[in-house]
């Protein structure tokens, strides 16, 4: 148990895109994804054109389109939410298999569901060629302020340990007979995310505890956080 | 003798919510000694630890007596020196590595302490080599296995070069192995030790002299094997060895004084 877990979407492979600065790649997937949200959504070639472009991108970086697009069912509240559109919106109705539907509607959910989804499918595109450690480095070279990034790399760090702990609480419930079926139960559930929350919130005061113990005083040093001159070869060396 | 390590005089300490947790504890540890600080749960033996790098204490309110460190009162002036010289390392690894690698982890301490550059770098792998995590300084902690995890905690503390490493239950959790490897890096280490522990064949091995603490006092400071044998003191204190576990047949092989044994990082 253990070694895969914080990179549940990150896909090991090598490849131009795998190998390239971070904080290029998060500058292109945001001036794309920008591209691609102010794209009107009756310009349907242009959204061929996007869709070829990541195509590409996913080619290039060697990641199976499969592995993407299981990960991608993150965008199915919005998917069920762009399928409502048509019915309940109002303006001109037009008949799509004898079913009378919005046109206005119809329109804004298509542009909702492949715009939602090229952006989904870029982001995870992202993820997967990026380690977080990167992913933070990037960040930080972007000069985004050094808070965000920290709350970030707390939460990589942390995720793990929060998500096991729910895992051993949901195990003790279930081991004592107890199985969320309907919502007469979710009173349970709602007991185990506050004992959860409080959980992490006694965590996080030892965690700044035992920071204060090694003379935290605000802020992380950068020094801590910089790559080792000669270590790059060393580790490589050890490794194998 | 010496200038001991550690001096806590007629410490005594209430929480904010009335409950105190030490009259008055007396302890003096000096250089090279390693120490066992032994006790039922809700002895006190944390909140002293915490006062020892001054996490705790620091407000004269509900606090009285004194803790020097080399000669160095804990007060809010010294702090940063105090908290070089005193290492402590929390019992929940997971606690106490927070950073992105490991190797960023042992450098958190130094780095704030000032140390910069190839100075950091050398201190980094040192620490690690020490306690024999080297090759996984580029590792997410997460990644590790607990022993390691604790293995990598002990050498955040390690970089820091400190005058007295204090372990809160060093041994919690592991598995025997993890533990006789944790065993053999304490023991290969040439730094002053007070351990805090429930694990009395522990401290009987690694710890030729013990302190039990009971209801926030210190009521016993002898040989640890004077201790362990000693029913009458251990059974007024809830102390209680393992079923089988005999500390003389134990402490004439030699348990206290081993020599070190593959501890080689």
């Amino acid at each position: 148990m253990g070694a895969d877990h914080g990179h549940r979407l990150h896909f090991h492979a090598h490849s131009p895109l795998h190998s390239a600065p971070s904080h290029a790649k998060i500058l292109a997937l945001v001036a794309w994804v920008l591209l691609v949200v102010a794209t009107p959504a009756h310009w349907f070639w242009a959204f061929g054109v996007h869709a070829v472009v990541l195509a590409l991108a996913i080619g290039v970086s060697r990641v199976p389109v499969t592995y993407l697009l299981k990960r991608a069912v993150v965008e199915t509240p919005f998917v069920v939410f762009a399928v409502l559109l048509p019915f309940i919106a109002t303006g001109e109705r037009i008949d799509v298999l004898g079913v009378a539907v919005s046109g206005p509607g119809l329109l804004a959910a298509w542009g909702l569901l492949v715009k939602g989804t090229l952006g989904v499918l870029a982001s995870l595109l992202l993820a997967a060629t990026t380690e977080p450690q990167d992913l933070l480095l990037g960040l930080q070279r972007l000069r985004v302020p050094q808070q965000l990034v920290q709350i970030m790399a707390f939460m990589i760090r942390y995720l793990d340990v929060v998500t096991d702990e729910l895992q051993r609480m949901r195990v003790a419930r279930e081991s004592r007979g107890f199985t969320a079926r309907d919502p007469r139960q979710w009173p349970v559930l709602a007991r185990t995310f506050g004992a959860l929350f409080i959980r992490s919130y006694e965590r996080g005061e030892r965690v700044h505890l035992a920071m204060l113990a090694r003379g935290y005083t605000g802020s992380i040093p950068t020094e801590a956080t910089r790559r080792p001159v000669t270590a790059h070869a060393h580790i490589h060396g050890s490794r194998r | 003798m010496s200038t001991p390590v550690l001096e806590v005089s007629g410490l005594a300490f209430a929480y904010p919510d009335g409950h105190q947790a030490l009259f008055g504890v007396d302890l003096h540890v000096h250089p090279g000694e390693r120490v066992a600080l032994l006790g039922p749960n809700g002895a006190g033996k944390t909140t002293l630890v915490l006062h020892l790098n001054g996490i705790l204490g620091l407000d004269d309110a509900n606090a009285a007596g004194s803790v020097r460190v080399s000669g160095l009162p804990v007060e809010r002036a010294n702090l940063a020196e105090v908290r070089r010289r005193v290492g402590v390392v929390f019992q929940d690894p997971d606690d106490q590595l927070f950073m992105g690698t490991v190797r960023a982890d042992v450098a958190f301490g130094p780095a704030n302490l000032g140390v910069k550059g190839a100075a950091l770098d050398r201190r980094v792998e040192h620490a690690l080599e020490q306690v024999g995590m080297a090759e996984f300084a580029d590792r997410p902690p997460h990644h590790l296995s607990f022993g390691q995890r604790r293995r990598v905690a002990v050498a955040t503390v390690l970089a820091m070069e400190p005058e007295i490493l204090v372990l809160d239950e060093p041994s919690s959790n592991l598995d025997p192995a993890s533990r006789r490897e944790l065993a053999d890096v304490l023991r290969s280490l040439d730094v002053t030790v007070l351990m805090v522990t429930h694990d009395l064949p522990y401290a009987l091995e690694l710890c030729p002299r013990a302190v039990v603490l009971s209801q926030g006092q210190v009521v016993a400071d002898d040989a640890t094997i004077e201790i362990l044998t000693d029913d009458s003191l251990m059974a007024a204190h809830r102390l209680e060895l393992p079923w089988g576990f005999d500390p003389r047949t134990a402490a004439a092989l030699g348990a206290g004084t081993r020599p070190l044994g593959g501890a080689r990082g």
